[in-house]
């Protein structure tokens, strides 16, 4: 069963076309890297995919679990099991990030129609969750990403990612902006979310993370076309060749 | 404080609300109102209350001065209020209940929509709720009777604190301020009386409920609060007013006289039906090291004017003024702070933050006063608007009069818009359009909800929800 389909999709922000004529499959339980330089379109691409209201699509269709979704919501492809790691996450200034998490993952649960944990039996998943990530620091007086570093952005990222327990995660540049050894413990938490039947787009321009979780198909996109589709020995010629070299060949 | 809880479960909750807002309950005892105000009506009311005869003096004293005075240049256009065709007395019962088992079942469903039952239960310490001119229900817990804390009504105060409330009674807020305190001295009808003893200290806040149900019905209750030296308290009141289709008027009255070395906060949450002008009058006289405190959120009316004033009186006395006011479809919400420098070392602080939205105006109108014996004071201003659409707009107009050279003042504003990649995050995370705003516009005005009682804070934070419904930006 395919996860995620993408149909011919193109995509315009005001009069540009950004996305074109882009097309991939990604089968359920498998994942799929984007890479490119910047300005390719990978990251269009992850927004345009969870639903980001500023993207037009002029053509083309998003088919979800079999459902096309192409004019659904952000919040309705959530509700569906889509999720987002953000590039930048954004700082939301006066919400509270610990009871944000739970109130939002109650709403999830109601419009997926999933009974929620207690409150308590919730702490305890958090706090389990909160350990695996290597939290030391007290968040629980902090507002939703305000005040946080680069790294704290992308593990508070991956705890609302377990808390959230989607089927597809869109994992938009969660490597940029972390240490080596953040970058082990996100990438663990990548690996334990792909433990499962789950399903991910990797949006990437280092291959570093490969090293920590394995792709299952590799894609090249270069000014918002898909210029290369392969398997992983594609991810180990561009680390070899580069980008520049394997676009000048198309 | 502001977390999301409230604007995820929404639905049930809302619906309560909305249909609260167009709710009301029969208002026959209208009949036997009038419109307008003149001698006879003013008479009427001083007689029906039984009131000494140094108090109708005093009402058509303020009348006479209501008469002669021109409507206010200080605050926005009021061409559109029609003084002549509001209601300016009325009574919705007789009797005063002792317990809340005694109260009228209409009544207290109205309460009870609001929440007031639960909010008794918990933290609150004694509940005073006025229902149309005349105080229904109230209750004082036994130990401030010990204390000799008075928590009554005025028409209460003034029979059994007679002496007491003369003493104080308008000379914080003079009927000569201006033409809407005149109104108020010539017509006031019920409030509260707050009577803190020397050095006592009220944790609690103290509460009371005002709300106002009758078309075109004015209401004009009176607020004295006298916190002797070295007391401390918290007094909180709030008011909600279903929709009607003619103008209504609240041109309340609220004086505080804070005493030496006496800590004082009154926070308020204003929430009148959207036809209403709300001409309120609020001002405290702050003494030698006193502090005081304005915690204010203003939802609802068409024409709000608040300024709520402190006059620092004393050397090295300070106050700090937090206000919300959020302004939606047709209002205007011209709100800020007064504060008056006449004494060495005194400081102030000043957070405003406003919310415009469909087509909504926010006007933050300040004056800061230093005056010549005012040595070394300082005041800090701070206003920060958010404007959620293209139609909505906000200003900032802040007077500064300094006679003073070695005063010390800031003045700091921010005009902000919602971020839409802020949204399309949260709706990323599940929230519909309208909850993410609501979520982000809550988180801006956290700041200040932090400083009310919990259920208040929660209150403030629904009454964000219920403006941000339907479509957002």
């Amino acid at each position: 069963m395919n996860t995620l389909e993408v149909k011919h999709l193109t995509v315009k922000v005001g009069d540009k076309k950004i996305l074109d004529d882009v097309s991939l499959v990604i089968k359920k339980g498998k994942t799929c890297v984007v890479m490119g330089p910047n300005g390719s379109g990978k990251s269009t691409l992850s927004n345009v995919l969870m639903g980001h209201p500023s993207y037009e699509v002029i053509s083309g269709k998003i088919i979800f679990n079999g459902k096309d979704i192409t004019k659904k919501k952000a919040e309705e492809r959530a509700a569906l099991g889509m999720f987002m790691t953000f590039q930048s996450p954004r700082e939301i200034v006066g919400v509270d990030f610990y009871p944000f998490l739970f109130d939002t993952y109650k709403f999830l649960q109601t419009a997926r129609k999933e009974k929620a944990l207690s409150v308590f039996e919730f702490k305890k998943k958090m706090d389990k969750e909160i350990a695996a990530l290597k939290i030391t620091d007290d968040w629980s007086q902090r507002c939703l990403n305000q005040g946080f570093s680069g790294g704290e952005k992308k593990k508070a990222e991956m705890l609302q990612l377990a808390i959230f327990k989607p089927s597809f995660v869109i994992f938009d540049e969660i490597d940029s902006g972390l240490d080596v050894d953040a970058l082990k413990v996100v990438g663990r938490a990548m690996k334990k979310f792909k433990k499962s039947d789950t399903s991910a787009l990797i949006v990437t321009h280092y291959l570093r993370i490969l090293q920590e979780i394995e792709a299952d198909q590799v894609i090249v996109m270069s000014a918002g076309k898909i210029i290369q589709i392969g398997g992983p020995e594609l991810a180990h010629r561009l680390e070899k060749e580069g980008f520049e070299k394997i676009i000048a060949q198309k | 404080m502001a977390t999301p809880s409230s604007a995820l479960n929404k639905n049930k909750k809302i619906k309560a609300h909305n249909s609260m807002w167009e709710d009301h309950n029969a208002a026959a005892y209208m009949d036997k109102t009038r419109l307008g105000v003149d001698e006879d009506l003013v008479r009427f009311i001083s007689s029906e209350k039984n009131e000494p005869a140094w108090m109708l003096e005093k009402r058509l004293e303020s009348l006479k001065i209501y008469k002669e005075m021109t409507l206010p240049t200080w605050g926005p256009n009021l061409d559109n209020l029609n003084l002549d065709q509001i209601t300016y007395y009325a009574k919705a019962t007789d009797q005063q209940s002792e317990t809340w088992d005694d109260v009228p079942t209409d009544i207290k469903n109205t309460f009870e929509r609001l929440g007031i039952p639960q909010a008794e239960q918990e933290v609150l310490a004694g509940v005073g709720a006025q229902y149309e001119s005349t105080v229904i229900y109230h209750n004082l817990k036994e130990k401030f009777r010990r204390q000799g804390v008075i928590f009554t009504d005025m028409d209460v105060a003034l029979r059994e604190h007679e002496d007491l409330v003369k003493q104080y009674f308008m000379k914080c807020v003079p009927p000569t301020l201006h033409k809407f305190a005149a109104l108020h001295g010539a017509v006031w009808s019920g409030g509260t009386f707050l009577y803190i003893p020397k050095g006592i200290k009220i944790d609690l806040p103290l509460q009371a409920y005002f709300r106002m149900n009758a078309k075109g019905m004015g209401q004009f209750e009176h607020t004295l609060i006298i916190v002797e030296e070295g007391a401390q308290a918290h007094y909180i009141e709030g008011c909600s007013a279903p929709r009607y289709g003619i103008d209504s008027l609240h041109a309340g009255g609220v004086e505080i006289f804070v005493a030496e070395g006496a800590h004082f906060r009154y926070s308020s949450v204003e929430s009148w039906s959207k036809d209403a002008y709300n001409l309120n009058t609020k001002r405290a006289l702050v003494q030698k090291d006193a502090h005081m405190e304005w915690v204010g959120g203003n939802f609802g009316s068409n024409v709000t004017m608040l300024y709520p004033c402190s006059v620092l009186m004393g050397a090295n006395s300070t106050s700090d003024h937090l206000g919300v006011a959020f302004a939606n479809n047709g209002q205007i919400q011209d709100t800020g702070a007064k504060v008056i420098h006449l004494a060495p070392n005194t400081s102030s602080n000043i957070v405003m933050k406003s919310i415009s939205k469909g087509g909504g105006r926010s006007i933050y109108r300040g004056l800061v006063e230093i005056s010549a014996d005012a040595e070394n004071a300082v005041s800090n201003v701070k206003c920060d608007a958010l404007i959620l659409d293209d139609k909505s707009a906000s200003d900032t107009i802040p007077v500064i009069n300094v006679k003073n050279n070695s005063a010390v003042l800031a003045h700091e504003a921010s005009v902000g818009k919602l971020n839409e990649d802020d949204i399309f995050y949260l709706r990323s995370r599940g929230l519909d359009e309208a909850q993410a705003g609501a979520m982000i516009v809550n988180g801006f005005i956290e700041p200040i909800v932090k400083e009310l009682p919990l259920e208040y804070a929660v209150e403030m934070n629904r009454m964000v929800e219920l403006e941000m419904e339907g479509s957002v930006g």
